[in-house]
Parts: structure tokens; sequence; C-alpha cells
């Protein structure tokens, strides 16, 4: 591909590309970790290295405030919640069968044409465009766009998280 | 660093999280799958926030954090109520409204 000739060709930031590159092969490794592991447990785990990488990866784009926000919800509070979960439905450890549909292989082709059809577009639209080397985002900047312009998506979201959160207690209750 | 490097690595993420959705039965690797997906989308728009010099993007992707936060939340507890009055989390196995 293309792209990967350009990684070569391209001398920005040396040490930025191969960062991204380590982070990205062992993302790509990890996920597909996920989806085909035949431990549920050890599924989560490797989804947290996806997470974990995904961090890496936003401080790579001067996106700081981001990556704490990713470590924070979904390291701390999303991967405990499906911990529990996974413990809450499931008394046997270990690996066990039946994890997939019968037909699961109908999945790789329709994965494969999507990747080929986002592929094509992408490198067709962005082939030669070369991200500007910025510093790190300043927080304020994000916390005045959220406390101006989004205001009123903000105050939906609290909404739908209260909801999500009475909701969530409501499903989950004994009676 | 190029932009198209950042796209395509979403676009992977992107293509094992759908695989993932069809090929699992279990509901808990769905959700998880559905992760994935939602982070390929977040780590679009955290390129073109650096790409366009604007927080646009970053204020966006916060919003979708928050909302899968909620979205795990509720989708968790409806599947702790489904294996309690089923005793099973196979997504294949409720197919009541199957018309």
């Amino acid at each position: 591909m293309s792209a990967i000739v350009l990684l070569a060709a391209d001398d920005i930031n040396v040490a930025q590309n191969v960062a991204f590159g380590i982070i990205a092969a062992m993302m790509i490794f990890a996920a597909l970790c996920v989806v085909t592991t035949k431990n549920v447990v050890h599924a989560a785990l490797w989804l947290v290295l996806v997470l974990a990488g995904v961090a890496a990866q936003y401080i790579l784009a001067a996106a700081e405030f981001v990556a704490v926000s990713q470590v924070l919800v979904y390291i701390g509070a999303v991967m405990v919640l499906f911990l529990f979960g996974i413990m809450l439905t499931r008394a046997k450890l270990g690996s066990e069968e039946g994890l997939n549909n019968p037909g699961f292989l109908l999945g790789i082709p329709v994965a494969v044409v999507l990747f080929g059809l986002l592929a094509y577009v992408s490198i067709d639209a962005f082939e030669d465009t070369t991200l500007p080397d910025r510093g790190p985002t300043p927080t304020e900047l994000i916390s005045d766009q959220f406390l101006s312009p989004y205001l009123v998506p903000f105050f939906a979201l609290a909404f739908v998280l209260l909801a999500a959160a009475i909701g969530a207690i409501v499903l989950a209750r004994k009676d | 660093m190029l932009a198209v490097n950042f796209l395509l690595l979403a676009a992977v993420l992107f293509c094992i999280g759908v695989y993932g959705v069809i090929a699992r039965r279990n509901a808990v690797l769905v959700l998880m799958s559905i992760e994935l997906i939602l982070n390929a989308v977040n780590l679009n728009l955290i390129a073109f926030a650096l790409l366009h010099g604007s927080v646009d993007g970053q204020v966006f992707a916060l919003y979708v954090i928050a909302v899968a936060a909620a979205e795990v939340g509720v989708g968790l507890a409806m599947v702790l109520m489904i294996y309690r009055n089923r005793r099973s989390i196979s997504l294949d196995e409720l197919s009541e409204m199957k018309g």
C-alpha cells in the first residue's frame, strides 16, 4: 500500500511514527485476541490493552485531556463493570465453548470487505495529508468549548447519564 | 505523521469490532466489540481535531466516551436481567420477538 511506503519516506518526526507503529501493532493484535479468545476474562484483559493503546495514540495526537479521560473512564470504570458483568453471569472460569455463533465465519468476509472499502476511501482522500506537529492542547480550550457553544449538549449528556444510572438500578433490582 | 495512518488504524479496529459483533454469541463479548467500534470512531475524531487544529473533535470524543459509559452500564444491567430470567446470556436464544 502506498501508505506504508509513505510512512517509510516520511521524515517529519521519525520517533513519533515508530511509536505509532509499535502501539498500533500491539492494539491490532490485542483487538484480534478480544474477538477470538475462548476465555471471557482474557477477552476483557486484552480489551484493557486496546484501550490503553488508544489512550497512548491520543497522547501522540496531542489530546492529553481525552487520553486521561479515556484511562479514567474506560480502564478505570468500564472495565470494572465488564469484569463484574462476567463474574455475575458466569460461575465457570477458564476457557469455554460456544462463545461464537454457528455461522461466525460469515463475519470474516464482511469485515474484510468493510475494511477494503474504508481503506480505499481513506487512502484516496488523505493520501498525502500530513498531520501538523502541535503541542499539548490546553484543557481550558476544551472547557471553553464545553461551557459556551456545546452547553446544551452538555446538559443533555448529564441527563443521559442520570437516566442511565437510574435505568441500570431499575433493571438490575432483584424484585 | 500521516493522517492516513490514524484513519487506517481506526478502520482496522472498526472492522475487528464489526466481526466481533457478528461472530460472538456471548452478550458481554458483543458489548466489548461495541467498545472497540466506539474507540475506533474516537480515534478518527482525535485525528481530525489534530488535522484541522480545532478542539471540537476532542469535545465530540469526550461526549462519545460519556455516552459509551452510560451504554455499558445499561447494557450490562440488561445482560444481568436476561441472565436472571433465563440462566444464559447466549444471544441466539433470545428469539421470542422473531416473527
